[in-house]
């Protein structure tokens, strides 16, 4: 009221120019807001200054996070392989008429061309034990590698070739050099005749080092080398797939009629609080409830993804019905009021305008639904699918593991090749969960309409 | 929740008529003649939101072929009452209607009748433009495909560009009928509304504030559509400018408070008032 520039008011110099007609209600305002002034500065400053220490800590942490995967889990991506000279005998694959049958190729035993050409390596190698220590570079599964090479090629039989096969996980992991060879012999797991015998073949340039492709196509094993992450990949997919056919059309019929068509009175009401609260219940209680009901009253198999699946539904239904009826009621009414103004019955609005525009808000829900129960482990470990399943499922009612099982159980395991396995594993899981949550994000983005 | 509403709509006027606002006597002539029939006849209408009293006792008949503007200041119940008109109030929980309205001496709010069959009948165009989501191709279709007015494409391509060319906006967007509707303008969207709306081929139009978000030619332009549309429609119109009632209605209705205090034609209303709240209401707006 005193000057006619609100910024550069003064009061002083309003006062000033005013005389005495400025009213000292004015003059005492704004100098009781000038006090204030700092103080307000510095809290605001003060403020901000705690938002960027949370998120430089935030940030620090995921940092850290990634980095200890990273670093710990790269080396699970390459294996150390050995390529030896081979013949094998037509002797050794002939049964006792002296043919070659498939049952004959079955049985053979192809652990001993391979030491054989190992020993080649090495003439100078003579005592058994010393033979024994030899035999440890290689693999279990390199008999059984070339079991398979022989039985789709049989024309190898009684030639030489040169097979290249996986060395076993404490020569893998020296290669990678995480065995220190300067700790006392007997206190690791490779002596020194076996380190000189692996640095013997490395020189003839025998080993290398070459992409893991077992780990992105083999079941668990028990030897790391060989243990793939394939068979709980495909356990998680069949779970999630029965999870996603159940919990999304019943979440969505659910989230439609409690929002459209139920009355409004107490049990909705009821109904609404709890299922706000399965969303918080802790998800092993699910774990035993499919224990308790889907294995022990109907008799499902135990380990099979069917019921990982339909156990991770409960768990997931509360989340998708929730943000479900978010969209839902995000719909604009004056949509509804356009279609039920032409004459559309509730189930044509239903159908024909409110779904459509809630169905990326649902399916985000969904999405997010099904992240979470991809890292889901702990009601999973209560009907059984911690289990050692070596095979890969052919199907949801066979045993299977999942991801994050399969993280745990290589955590739980002590040989060392199994710490990079399971933080390659998390990486895996974690480059899963974020394309999920990228494709919620791109549906999102790409059904978003603007009304 | 809705649908029973009209199961507690009673035919009985007599049923609210101890409520303690006794419904206010309506100057000028709310009812027509004996030798006239209404297309729209309300008798006693009580609208309550939950506690709260929204319409007390109306008794107005709308007259076929012609426009009857409400007005009356904001708040008033304008909305309300017309939403009755075609059960859009159905839609709104603790929204509670007494009394009778007809249509076509049809009782609206009756067991039999159909709300869908109702609204295709009694069409809306809303406040604020509303088009789906769609192409506006989509939009006009939408009403005639899901009444199954118009088989086959010719056919409903026919109403969709007659409604179209009615609502006076083919020439705008002829060339863009797979564009989404929500992309026109404001103006624009409004008269797709009113194309949606006609595309039914209803008997009455509902219209509420449709020229609000406006600019004066849109307006210009609607007013003109109505002019036109009463030919073949019975319209009710809600408006807040004295000027709108004014030029495109035939009668008018003034509300205030829950009450129809006056109604008659418009030129007698804009000109001679009879009840002093509608000399002020008017006069007031006008300076
Ligand atoms: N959905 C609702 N729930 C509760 N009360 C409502 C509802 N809709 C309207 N009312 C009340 O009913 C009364 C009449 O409202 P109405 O919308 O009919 O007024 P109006 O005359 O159309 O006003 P305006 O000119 O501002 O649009 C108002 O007092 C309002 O508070
Ligand atoms: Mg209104």
């Amino acid at each position: 009221m005193a000057s006619p520039n609100p910024n550069a008011y003064d009061p002083a110099a309003a006062a000033a120019a005013e005389g005495t007609a400025v009213s000292t209600r004015t003059r005492t305002t704004a100098d009781i807001v000038n006090a204030g002034l700092k103080g307000r500065y510095r809290a605001e400053k003060r403020f901000r200054m705690y938002g960027v220490i949370a998120i430089a800590a935030a940030l620090m942490m995921v940092t850290t996070l990634f980095v200890s995967i990273v670093s710990k889990g790269y080396t699970a991506f390459a294996i150390t392989s050995i390529s030896l000279p081979v013949t094998v005998e037509r002797d050794l694959v002939a049964n006792a008429e002296g043919e070659i049958t498939d049952r004959s190729i079955a049985f053979a035993n192809y652990a001993a061309p391979l030491r054989a050409a190992l020993e080649a390596q090495f003439p100078e190698v003579e005592s058994r034990s010393e033979r024994r220590a030899l035999y440890e570079i290689l693999s279990d599964g390199a008999s059984f590698q070339l079991q398979r090479m022989i039985e789709e090629n049989p024309d190898l039989i009684g030639r030489e070739f040169t097979m290249t096969s996986p060395v076993s996980s404490d020569f893998d992991v020296l290669n990678k050099g995480q065995i220190d060879l300067t700790v006392p012999e007997n206190m690791r797991r490779v002596s020194d005749a076996q380190a000189g015998w692996f640095e013997a073949l490395q020189e003839r340039g025998l080993i290398e080092t070459t992409f893991n492709t077992n780990l992105f196509t083999n079941g668990d094993s028990r030897q790391p080398e060989l243990a793939g992450i394939w068979g709980a990949v495909v356990g998680s997919f069949y779970t999630l797939m029965v999870t996603l056919l159940l919990s999304f059309p019943i979440g969505v019929a659910a989230a439609v009629y409690l929002e459209e068509f139920a009355p409004k009175n107490k049990w909705t009401d009821l109904i609404e609080v709890n299922i706000n609260n399965l969303a918080a219940v802790p998800s092993i209680v699910f774990g035993l409830l499919g224990l308790a009901v889907f294995l022990q009253v109907f008799g499902l198999p135990r380990s099979a993804p069917v019921v990982g699946g339909l156990v991770l539904t409960l768990m997931t239904l509360p989340t998708i019905i929730i943000a479900s009826r978010a969209a839902l009621k995000s719909v604009p009414p004056s949509i509804r009021e356009a279609a039920l103004g032409v004459g559309a019955s509730k189930l044509q609005m239903i159908t024909h305008h409110v779904l459509p525009l809630a169905m990326p808000g649902m399916l985000t829900g969904t999405i997010i639904g099904m992240a979470q129960a991809l890292g889901e482990t702990a009601p999973l470990l209560m009907i059984g699918m911690v289990a050692f399943v070596v095979d890969i499922p052919g199907g949801p009612m066979d045993p299977a593991t999942v991801l994050p099982v399969q993280i745990y159980l290589w955590a739980d395991s002590p040989e060392r090749a199994f710490v990079a396995k399971t933080s390659a594993a998390i990486m895996v899981l974690l480059a899963f969960l974020v394309f999920m949550n990228a494709a919620a994000v791109l549906l999102r983005k790409k059904f978003e309409r603007r009304w | 929740m809705n649908t029973q509403a009209p199961a507690a709509a009673q035919s009985a006027p007599q049923a609210d008529a101890q409520q303690p606002p006794a419904p206010q006597e309506t100057a000028g002539a709310p009812l027509l003649g004996p030798g006239e029939t209404p297309k729209i006849a309300s008798r006693d209408v009580h609208v309550h939101y939950g506690e709260k009293h929204a319409i007390k006792g109306v008794n107005l008949d709308i007259k076929e072929n012609e426009v009857t503007a409400f007005i009356g200041p904001s708040g008033c119940g304008k909305s309300t009452f017309l939403r009755c008109l075609n059960r859009m109030n159905d839609t709104i929980d603790i929204a509670r209607v007494t009394g009778r309205i007809t249509l076509d001496g049809q009782d609206v709010y009756d067991k039999r009748v159909d709300v869908v069959q109702l609204r295709a009948r009694v069409g809306m165009v809303f406040q604020k433009p509303n088009p789906f989501p769609k192409s506006i191709f989509e939009n006009v279709a939408y009403g005639p495909r899901i009444h199954g007015i118009a088989r086959g494409k010719d056919e409903i391509e026919d109403i969709v560009m007659s409604s179209l060319d009615r609502a006076g906006l083919l020439n705008e967007v002829k060339d863009y009928l797979d564009q989404p509707g929500t992309g026109l303008s404001g103006g624009q969207q409004q008269r797709l509304c009113i194309a949606r709306a006609i595309a039914v081929s209803p008997e009455v139009i509902l219209m509420d504030e449709p020229c609000s978000a406006l600019d004066p030619i849109a307006t210009a332009k609607i007013e003109e559509l109505i002019d036109e549309l009463r030919e073949n429609y019975t319209i009710v119109i809600v408006t807040h400018s004295m000027q709108q009632a004014a030029r495109v209605s035939q009668r008018t209705a003034f509300f205030h408070l829950g009450n129809l205090v006056e109604c008659g034609d418009t030129e007698q209303i804009f000109t001679n008032p009879q009840h002093r709240l509608t000399q002020g209401y008017i006069t007031g707006r006008f300076g």
